[in-house]
């Protein structure tokens, strides 16, 4: 009886150890949310993104955490079920109460997430280059705006390449077919002819392109300098570009430039073929800085594999990280409303030498690179913007969006029509 | 060691003194080294307009390691020395060594190596490697390989100006080979239509006239165009004529030509489709099962492949032949296995079948996932089966799709030799037409119901290797063409392969030539539609079954 008393004591003891010790570690600790395809179509991309974030909560620890507590991740796996995005984030926000969730790949999937994000009023950092026309108050958008990427690359190739004739081709769903609606308007714009631009649309995982590429190539072959410009999105860039070089397509005669095509998806494919054809993005690994080389060795060091590659959105995350940290510090506070007015105006350093700034539609600055493959599935660039280049949430060319501006400062709003002077809600549309 | 190192050094400035000693000799006996130097020495900090001019420059040189150059140009190995900003040729090595070996631009000659941090590479575009193809390819013009010349004499076509088509010219008399003789000959027609003189012209247009190139049709086009101010761009009349003629016989070949194309590309799509449904034929065609884990035995044939190019890294080449009886042992045995442990206790309930061949398929997924990743693996394609074979100038089909399609009939003419020339095959169809009196006769009707599964188990995993060279081999490969394999055999009629092996093609031809006018996912749609419409009007397919057998089902 004794003894069971004791042994009762004992447990309780020990729970009351850990109970306390659990509730002191919640109040040491800042949660960070991942919210990345960890399984599923997306995992190719977005499991290095998982592991560039922990990598960087790794480097903010060891230099003593943020506001003298540590950084505890919480990794969730949404399994590339856009559904499931929106499930995983209402359970970062308000189960495990995150200050900031870094996540989403597609548009589908940083779409579910939003109502989520802006319910439960969190902060979301969303890394990839996307079609633009949309300015949360919770997300801050560190990837790309196509004026930043789709429209500066159609510009390189009319002006430096003399391309006449264009091919969009892309994936069928939102982003593809948005930016394609965008590119068009701004050919237009130009005097393209519409006879001189074919659009199509191919569904995800597509993988029987041989009458696709011979269509192509006869478009191409008009007389005019042709050009593709490919918003093709996951695993249907493989048999896409076999095709290409198996219809020994070459980049001098029709140069395909791609939005969604980077390094770590091109590291699977034997490259050979390819050389010459063209990426636009705002980072590549080749580019030589010092802030670039120290960054590639750090993510070697952490992922244990010399031969991983690294690429835009990684960049954009650890551009968001830092911007992050800064914000938290200035604000002395992980609050989430007071990190947001924090964040616009703050400045962190890029890795290609440049300065990422976080603008009032919460967009940031970034420089424009416009690369060809080489033979060892890397980039030589080609051509860059002299500066950095402010991200538009909206676009003027779309008749619909001209007089639209996002200002979260001044007018506090995403959706201001400068015309009508009305705010038409964050995401209207 | 130290010593060692010594000598290394040593040797190393003692290659350069020998070096610079060249230098220094050559400069002594042609004035244009210094030229030289200084021309290709402005590639370190040049524009990509500043480096084409400087290609020129070199190209009319005449130095007698130009051709070199421009060939390591061309190569991505022209380096520039940050130290000093001097130029220099690299030896080919691997990607990421740590150090490079320099050559001398000057005399050819090794000049010891540097650290891969010390030298930059100058960048090349396509518009600049395009110049240097042409600009090498006057250099070829004179080479002792016919491949050779014949590409030097299509990549200066691409550049008609008048030092190419003088060299063109030359050639023309010097040349023995009637293909490049002929390639010659289009080139300066396509030069001589620019020409002043009218009759040149017309000799021009009836030199071209049996070409089929797009680039010639282009520009016989642009001959008879019409200005908006009324005028054209030929003044000649009767070129014009002659012009528009050409065009008219051009075009109607073409379009003649594009169809026949439209159908290969077809064929190529259904001989896929028949690949992977002739094994369905087999187990529910011939034995009534509906296995919906089909899909993954494909699967497992493409991960058999990848196994197999793994295990043989050096022989690519041969992987893919070796995948074949490998892919058809693997899943074969593990069609069995289902049969035998499953299948067998639920004949004639295909509801519960249905259901457990689906749990079978996510089974065998989530297992491919747990040891092989949710990634995608790289299947490589061997060197044979890359590029293109060109029937003529307007009709080409690519090799992958050649061999799939050579390889569809061979397997489905081996699969009819062992259905209705051996034993085992008189056994499959005995007991698959009346299994009472098979049994009767002394068959052992279990064994061959498992061989019989095995065989269409075996026949999906050799299409997964067909498969693995035109798609994305991962976890869900098989959920894609399932689907496709069902229409397939419910269109051509449960139990006939020849029927199988018709609709197959059939859908596939049909699909391409929708494809043009309505987009791969509304061709798709339309088959289906047009499939269903088809079923409504013959339940039992292209080729029903006929016999008491069938009747009594």
């Amino acid at each position: 009886m004794r003894l069971k008393s004791i042994t009762t004591g004992m447990l309780l003891f020990a729970m009351a150890l850990i109970f306390s010790r659990s509730a002191r570690a919640q109040n040491d600790t800042i949660k960070v949310g991942v919210l990345h395809s960890l399984s599923g179509t997306m995992a190719i991309s977005e499991t290095t993104l998982k592991d560039t974030i922990l990598m960087m909560i790794d480097e903010q620890n060891k230099k003593g955490g943020l506001l003298g507590k540590k950084l505890e991740p919480v990794v969730v796996d949404p399994a590339s079920n856009w559904p499931l995005f929106a499930e995983k984030a209402q359970e970062l926000l308000e189960k495990d109460k995150v200050a900031v969730v870094f996540g989403c790949w597609t548009s589908v999937s940083r779409k579910s997430v939003l109502p989520v994000f802006e319910k439960d009023n969190g902060l979301l950092f969303y890394p990839v280059q996307y079609e633009g026309e949309e300015s949360s108050k919770n997300v801050i958008y560190t990837g790309a705006a196509p004026n930043q990427q789709a429209i500066p690359a159609v510009d390189y190739l009319m002006k430096d390449v003399g391309v006449k004739r264009w091919v969009l081709e892309g994936t069928d769903y939102v982003y593809p077919r948005t930016t394609n609606k965008i590119l068009e308007a701004y050919l237009h714009s130009k005097g393209v002819k519409p006879e001189d631009i074919s659009i199509n649309y191919t569904p995800f995982g597509y993988s029987d392109w041989q009458a696709r590429v011979a269509a192509i190539k006869k478009f191409g072959s008009a007389g005019k300098k042709t050009a593709v410009v490919s918003t093709i999105n996951g695993d249907a860039n493989v048999p896409f570009y076999k095709e290409l070089a198996n219809q020994k397509i070459s980049a001098e005669d029709i140069p395909v430039v791609a939005f969604s095509v980077g390094e770590e998806e091109l590291s699977g494919l034997d490259t050979k073929p390819l050389v010459g054809h063209l990426a636009a993005w705002n980072y590549f690994e080749s580019i030589n800085t010092p802030a670039n080389k120290a960054f590639i060795a750090q993510w070697h060091t952490f992922i244990k594999n010399p031969k991983r590659t690294t690429n835009d959105p990684m960049e954009a995350h650890y551009i968001g990280f830092n911007l992050w940290v800064k914000a938290v510090q200035k604000a002395g506070t992980t609050d989430v409303d007071k990190v947001i007015a924090a964040l616009p105006g703050l400045e962190t350093p890029n890795l290609t030498g440049g300065i990422a700034k976080v603008l009032p539609n919460h967009h940031i600055t970034k420089p424009v690179y416009i690369g060809e493959v080489r033979a060892d599935g890397q980039f030589d660039v080609v051509w860059k913007t002299s500066t950095t280049v402010p991200g538009q949430a909206w676009s003027p060319y779309l008749p619909s969006d001209k007089y639209i501006v996002a200002d979260w400062v001044t007018l506090k709003c995403g959706n201001y029509n400068t015309a009508t002077k009305k705010c038409s809600g964050q995401n209207y549309k | 060691m130290k010593q060692f190192l010594f000598r290394g050094g040593g040797q190393c400035l003692f290659a350069l003194l020998l070096a610079m000693h060249s230098v220094g000799l050559l400069y002594a006996q042609s004035p244009s080294d210094a030229a030289f130097l200084t021309s290709i020495g402005a590639l370190c900090n040049a524009s990509f307009d500043e480096k084409g001019k400087i290609v020129e420059q070199i190209a009319h040189s005449g130095y007698p390691s130009t051709q070199s150059v421009l060939a390591a140009f061309l190569d991505d190995r022209v380096y520039c020395r940050n130290q000093d900003q001097k130029i220099f040729l690299i030896k080919p090595g691997p990607e990421d060594a740590p150090t490079v070996a320099l050559i001398d631009p000057l005399t050819l000659k090794t000049l010891g190596t540097a650290s891969a941090d010390d030298v930059t590479k100058v960048v090349t575009n396509n518009h600049l490697r395009r110049v240097l193809q042409t600009t090498l390819a006057r250099f070829g013009l004179s080479s002792s390989k016919t491949s050779v010349r014949l590409q030097a004499v299509k990549d200066m076509e691409r550049d008609l100006n008048e030092g190419n088509v003088q060299l063109l010219r030359e050639r023309s008399a010097l040349e023995t080979n009637w293909r490049v003789k002929k390639e010659i000959a289009v080139g300066l027609a396509l030069a001589d239509l620019d020409g002043s003189d009218a009759q040149a012209r017309l000799a021009a247009i009836a030199t071209l006239k049996g070409s089929m190139r797009q680039d010639v049709l282009n520009k016989l086009q642009a001959l008879v165009e019409k200005s908006p101010d009324g005028t054209f761009a030929e003044s000649d009349e009767h070129v014009r004529k002659a012009a528009g003629a050409a065009i008219q016989s051009m075009e109607s070949w073409r379009s003649f030509y594009s169809g026949v194309q439209t159908v290969l590309f077809g064929l190529s799509l259904g001989s896929i489709l028949v690949l992977i449904a002739i094994g369905l034929g087999i187990t529910f065609g011939v034995m009534g099962v509906i296995n919906m884990a089909h899909g993954e035995l494909m699967m497992l044939g493409a991960y058999a492949t990848y196994v197999v190019q793994m295990a043989m890294p050096g022989y690519i080449g041969s992987s893919v032949l070796v995948a074949v009886p490998v892919a058809f042992l693997v899943s074969g045995l593990t069609g069995i296995l289902i049969e035998r442990t499953i299948i067998r206790f639920l004949y004639g309930r295909p509801l519960e079948t249905l259901l457990a061949t689906f749990g079978v398929s996510l089974i065998l997924q989530q297992f491919v996932r747990t040891i092989f990743t949710a990634l995608n693996r790289e299947v490589k394609t061997p060197e044979w089966m890359s590029g293109t074979l060109q029937l003529n100038e307007a009709l080409s089909i690519t090799y992958n799709r050649l061999y799939i399609l050579i390889f569809t009939l061979l397997v489905f003419a081996a699969l009819l030799m062992v259905l209705k020339k051996t034993r085992i095959g008189l056994e499959i169809r005995a007991v698959a037409q009346n299994r009472a009196m098979a049994r009767a006769m002394g068959i052992r009707s279990e064994w061959v119901d498992a061989i019989t599964f095995g065989l269409g188990s075996g026949i999906a995993g050799i299409a997964g290797v067909a498969l693995s060279q035109v798609t994305n081999v991962n976890a869900n490969l098989g959920q894609s063409y399932i689907i496709d394999a069902f229409m397939v055999i419910v269109f051509g009629g449960v139990g006939s392969l020849w029927g199988a092996m018709v609709a197959g093609l059939l859908m596939g031809v049909v699909d391409q030539l929708l494809q043009p006018y309505a987009g791969a996912v509304l061709a798709k749609i339309l088959v289906l539609i047009a499939l269903i419409l088809f079923i409504q009007a013959r339940p039992r397919g292209l080729f029903p079954a006929t016999g008491r057998a069938a009747e009594s089902q």
